[in-house]
Order: C-alpha cells, then structure tokens, then sequence
C-alpha cells in the first residue's frame, strides 16, 4: 500500500521511550505536515536519537504516533515503512553492494516478502538515482564512496522508499562544510518539490537554524523549548541546557551561534 | 529506465545457468566413473540415458557393472549432491541472517547439535525409524543454535563476527561432550556412532537418499525464495525494520529450515563440516556477495563440491576409504584460516 501523496499529519501524544529502567524519552508531543521539516537539537544524551528510532519503530515507546488519524504503532513493519522512511545516523553499509542495489531496497515495503522486484521497482530506483545526479553511480559499490556521495545514496535510497515522512539522523555529522551544505540544500528542495515531512537531528545549532521551520530543543528526554530558529537559539537557552557560554550574532536575522568564554 | 535489471549485480546471467548444468552433468558422470572398478564416461552416459524412456539407447554394459552403477554409486552421487547443496546453502543462509561471514552449520555447532540428537535416538531407541532420526537431529540442532546466538550475542563483543564463533565453538565442545557420554554409557553401539560422527557416504543407498531428499528439497525451496530477504538483511536489523523487513520472523524462518535441512543431512551422512563456508565464500569471490546470485550458486556448487570431496574420499588412499568429513576438514580448516587472516575492516560484513 502507497499512501497517497496529498497532505500527511503526524501527531505524536506523549510518546516515552523506556530502555530498561531508564526513561531515555518522556511526553514528546509535537505535530508536522507535508512540507515542513523539524529539527531536533540537544545537548548529547538527551534523547534526539532515541526519539527518531521510535517514530521509526526500532525502539518500542508508549504514546501515541497518529499519521492521519493512523495509529501508527499498530501497523505492521511493512506498512509502517510505506509512511516514514529513515536515514540512520552511520548507516550499513553491505560490502559489494553496488549503488542501484542498495537504493532499490527502499522498495522493500512495496513488496510482498517473498516477491521480487517489478519493472517498477526498477523504474522507480533509475528514477530516483537519476534525480539526484547518481546515475553514473549506479553501479559502483556504495563502500567505494566518499562521505558525501554516501549520504546522497541513503537519502536516495528513503526517496525510493516513498513514504511521505523522512526521519534523518544527523544527515550532516560526517560530511565536511561543503558536503553538508549540498545534502542539506537537497533535503530542502526535496521536501518542498515531494511534499515531505522531514524530521531531523542535528548537531550544528547555526545550521539548525537556516533550513528547518521548527526547531525543538530536546534535554533530559523532554522538550525544553520549540518554536522557530530565533525563539530557541537563545543565549539563556544554550546556557541552560548544554552548559555553554555562547553569543548569538544576527546574519540578516539568522541566528548564528559563537562559542565564547566570557 | 529501459535496460530492465541491467545496473543490478543480482541476477544471474542466464550463460551462468547453462554452465551450471553442464557443470552438476559433468560432475555426475565423474563420480559415478571414478572408483575402484573403471567404467569409462561414455559407458556410463549411455546407460544413463538408456533409461530415460523415449530416447531408445541401448547400454553395452555388462549387468555387474550396470548393479555398481544403479545400486552403489549413482545413489551415493545423488547423496552427495543432496547433502553438499543443502550444507552450502544453509552456510550462505547463516551467514545472511548473522551477517557473519565465519557461519557455518558446522562451525555454529548446529551439526554438533544434530548429532547429539542423533546419538540419543540411536542409543534410546533400539532401531530408530527411517523418519524420525532427522527429526531428532533437528531438536538438538535448533538447540544448539539458539544457545550459540543467544550466547554469541550477549557477550560483550556480542556485535563482532568471532563472537558468534567462539561460542558456536563453545556449543559444539559441549555437545560433542555430552554425545561422547552417551556412547560411553553404551559401548556396544561405540562403532556405529563413531564411523558416523565422522561423516560417511559409503554405505549410502536409495533408501539414505528417500529417507533426507524430502526435507533437503522442501528446506531448500524455502531458504531459494528468501535469497532476496537475505540481502535486506545485509543492512542490519534496525535499518531492515525501518525498510518494511518483520527481521525477527523471517530470521526464525530461515533458521528453522537450514537447521532442519542441516540436521536431516547430518542425520544420514554424519558430521560433514566446512562445506557451507567453502562454497558460498569461494561463490562471493567469483559472483559477488548478494544472496539472490549466492544461494542458488551453494546449492548447486555445494553439491558439485561434496561429490568431488567423496571421489577424493574414496580414491586417494584406495582401496580404503577416507572418511568424507576427513577430507572437508582437511580442505576447510585452511581455508576457514585464510578467510579469517585475510578479513580486512568492512570487506566481509
């Protein structure tokens, strides 16, 4: 089952995340529709991965996760990969596999498990490679890429996936200056052009600022602040909650994040 | 978008098939061929196809040497053929789903398990019955390799690859403990076991290959149509999950039908190790690490490999035999060595 591309909502209700005896996520609430994209900051340890794996159904949580009034939990594997694709922090990467093969498994939902790919699926995988500039990759193993060209294949591979929610890992923490811009350019475009809910971590707090409508300030496993770049990126904020001296600056009121030590 | 399949490295090109066959034909005529009394290739072929109805070819061969071929050794051949395929393609189906490249019935201890199983119905019951000594080598095989990934992945290197070995190898010394035992307790059955522990097709008949070919064939159906789960496997179960894959079912399937293939196997052949890794490691260097080219090729090769293994079994110290599983050990042990000096950070799994 694809769901159809109009407008998705996902309403996440007092989601927790238990592993073990430590509640590592506890009453995240928050919305977002097609189109928009929310990033999750926080200082390490305060759950922003763990938050991700739960939406992406890794880590088991408690709450809700509503997609258009489907409770999400409820919904097999299969299905659930048809609404929310995810790019992991430092993804797999299966030696020999060539670059065409590992973006065709994000059609793996599309399939029945004993089944094999159709002509679509083929189609669907050259389509996606090509719009993203692979298409000369398409044969070359995804361990022979540099960082950059890797992170352009695990996205290409959740686009295949087509579901209308993108969760993304900290997209940008190997990539150098360069790379991150480009992927983070790409995510841009792609979730304005394919009408997807992106939601991200990230670790840069000034580039959390230029892209994502939202940001949400995670520490202690609980949403401390959210709204928009210039509401969270405050100095009493980053004070707070990572313990940092920092000075905010204005580019054209973008904030933009200076450590400092006075 | 035109040239269908064409950028996939998962395929097997239909050349390769036809190889395929001319290689399984091949290595047919040569094990049936090769043994203490001479029969030339072109005799053998002929009474083989004499008996294919609609053909009309009359075999010269005399009916002693038409008994060796009917009765002793075409049934081994086939025996080996069987087992060799069913070894190789449970090894390439361990390795998927541990996305271990050292897994191997043998070396997880699953062909220990089995044979303890074995054992226990051989010495419990007077004459165990054609259908259930497979059965009971399955118990002790699922046994054995739910204690070797429980305990492979609950120690603290639990993520890397010689973990699950060390405790395969754990598995394996206690089983093969507690099977000596048993055969302690009952030296009147010391020989039986012992010829079998070590692995034997010598006194392999149709009645050996009736009594494994059903579970063989059904658990190899099974492990062929998940060859494409196998590769989103390749990615590790929490991105499989996130991609649509119910990881913990199709792991418990694919492990139920290479045990229970691997434990059928070991219940008439005894224990034969290193084929499944011989086989699908010398695979991936010639066809590539996808499991949709991988577990077609160790069914077919592995049988081709088990079938020499036994013309070498047989031949090399004529007239006495050399236990089968003497000769994949002594071919594998080194091997297994050179896979583990040569793994280099991320080229195998």
């Amino acid at each position: 089952m694809t769901p159809v591309l109009t407008a998705t909502t996902m309403n996440i209700d007092n989601l927790s995340v238990q592993i073990g005896a430590r509640t590592i996520v506890q009453d995240v609430s928050f919305e977002i529709t097609t189109g928009d994209w929310v990033c999750i900051i926080g200082p390490n340890g305060a759950g922003k991965s763990s938050l991700l794996k739960a939406l992406a159904g890794i880590l088991p949580s408690a709450g809700n996760i509503r997609v258009n009034d489907f409770d999400l939990n409820s919904l097999s594997h299969r299905d659930r990969a048809c609404w929310i694709a995810y790019v992991a922090q430092t993804p797999v990467i299966p030696p020999g596999m060539n670059v065409f093969d590992y973006v065709m498994l994000g059609r793996t939902a599309h399939l029945k498990m004993l089944a094999s790919e159709s002509t679509f699926d083929v189609d669907m995988t050259t389509f996606v490679l090509e719009e993203l500039g692979l298409g000369d990759f398409a044969r070359r193993e995804v361990a022979s890429l540099s960082g950059g060209e890797r992170q352009r294949v695990t996205i290409a591979r959740a686009l295949a996936q087509a579901s209308p929610i993108v969760l993304l890992d900290e997209p940008t923490s190997a990539l150098d200056i360069g790379f991150q811009q480009e992927v983070l350019t790409l995510i841009n475009e792609l979730r304005k052009e394919k009408k997807i809910a992106v939601i991200s971590t990230m670790h840069d707090l000034t580039t959390s600022g230029i892209y994502p409508d939202r940001l949400l300030l995670m520490a202690d496993g609980h949403i401390q602040v959210a709204g928009s770049a210039t509401e969270v990126l405050t100095e009493e904020n980053i004070l707070t909650h990572y313990g940092a001296k920092v000075r905010i600056l204005n580019d054209f009121g973008r904030p933009i994040v200076v450590p400092t030590d006075f | 978008m035109t040239n269908t399949h064409a950028t996939s490295s998962t395929r097997i090109p239909p050349l390769w098939w036809f190889a395929c066959a001319v290689a399984v034909c091949a290595t047919i005529l040569i094990g049936i061929c090769v043994g203490a009394v001479g029969i030339s290739p072109t005799q053998t072929a002929l009474e083989l196809l004499s008996h294919i109805p609609g053909l009309h070819i009359n075999s010269s061969l005399d009916e002693s040497d038409a008994a060796i071929i009917w009765d002793l050794r075409f049934p081994r051949v086939v025996l080996a053929l069987v087992v060799g395929s069913m070894l190789a393609s449970a090894g390439s189906a361990y390795q998927g789903t541990f996305r271990n490249p050292l897994a191997d019935p043998y070396l997880l201890g699953v062909s220990a398990g089995a044979g303890l199983g074995a054992t226990l119905e051989i010495v419990v019951f007077e004459s165990p019955s054609r259908w259930s000594l497979p059965l009971a080598a399955f118990l002790g095989s699922l046994i054995a390799v739910s204690l070797t990934y429980a305990l492979g992945r609950s120690s603290i290197a639990g993520r890397s690859a010689s973990s699950l070995v060390l405790a395969g190898v754990a598995v394996a010394a206690l089983l093969t403990a507690a099977q000596t035992l048993v055969q302690q307790r009952n030296s009147d059955k010391v020989r039986e076991v012992y010829a079998w522990i070590l692995g034997r097709l010598a006194i392999a008949g149709w009645s050996d290959v009736l009594m494994v070919a059903p579970y063989i064939i059904i658990c190899t159906i099974v492990l062929l149509r998940y060859r494409r789960v196998l590769d989103v496997f390749a990615v590790g179960d929490e991105e499989a999950v996130t991609l649509g894959l119910p990881v913990n079912r199709a792991r418990a399937v694919i492990i139920l039908a290479a045990s229970l293939g691997t434990a059928a196997a070991v219940a008439v052949t005894g224990l034969i190790g290193f084929v499944g890794i011989i086989v699908p490691h010398t695979i991936r260097l010639i066809a590539g690490n996808s499991y949709r080219r991988l577990v077609p090729l160790s069914v077919i090769f592995g049988g081709v490999f088990l079938v020499f293994a036994d013309v070498i079994a047989r031949t090399a110290m004529s007239p006495s035999e050399i236990p089968i599983g003497v000769v994949t050990a002594l071919i594998g042990a080194p091997f297994f060595l050179y896979i583990l000096a040569s793994r280099k950070e991320g080229s195998l799994i």
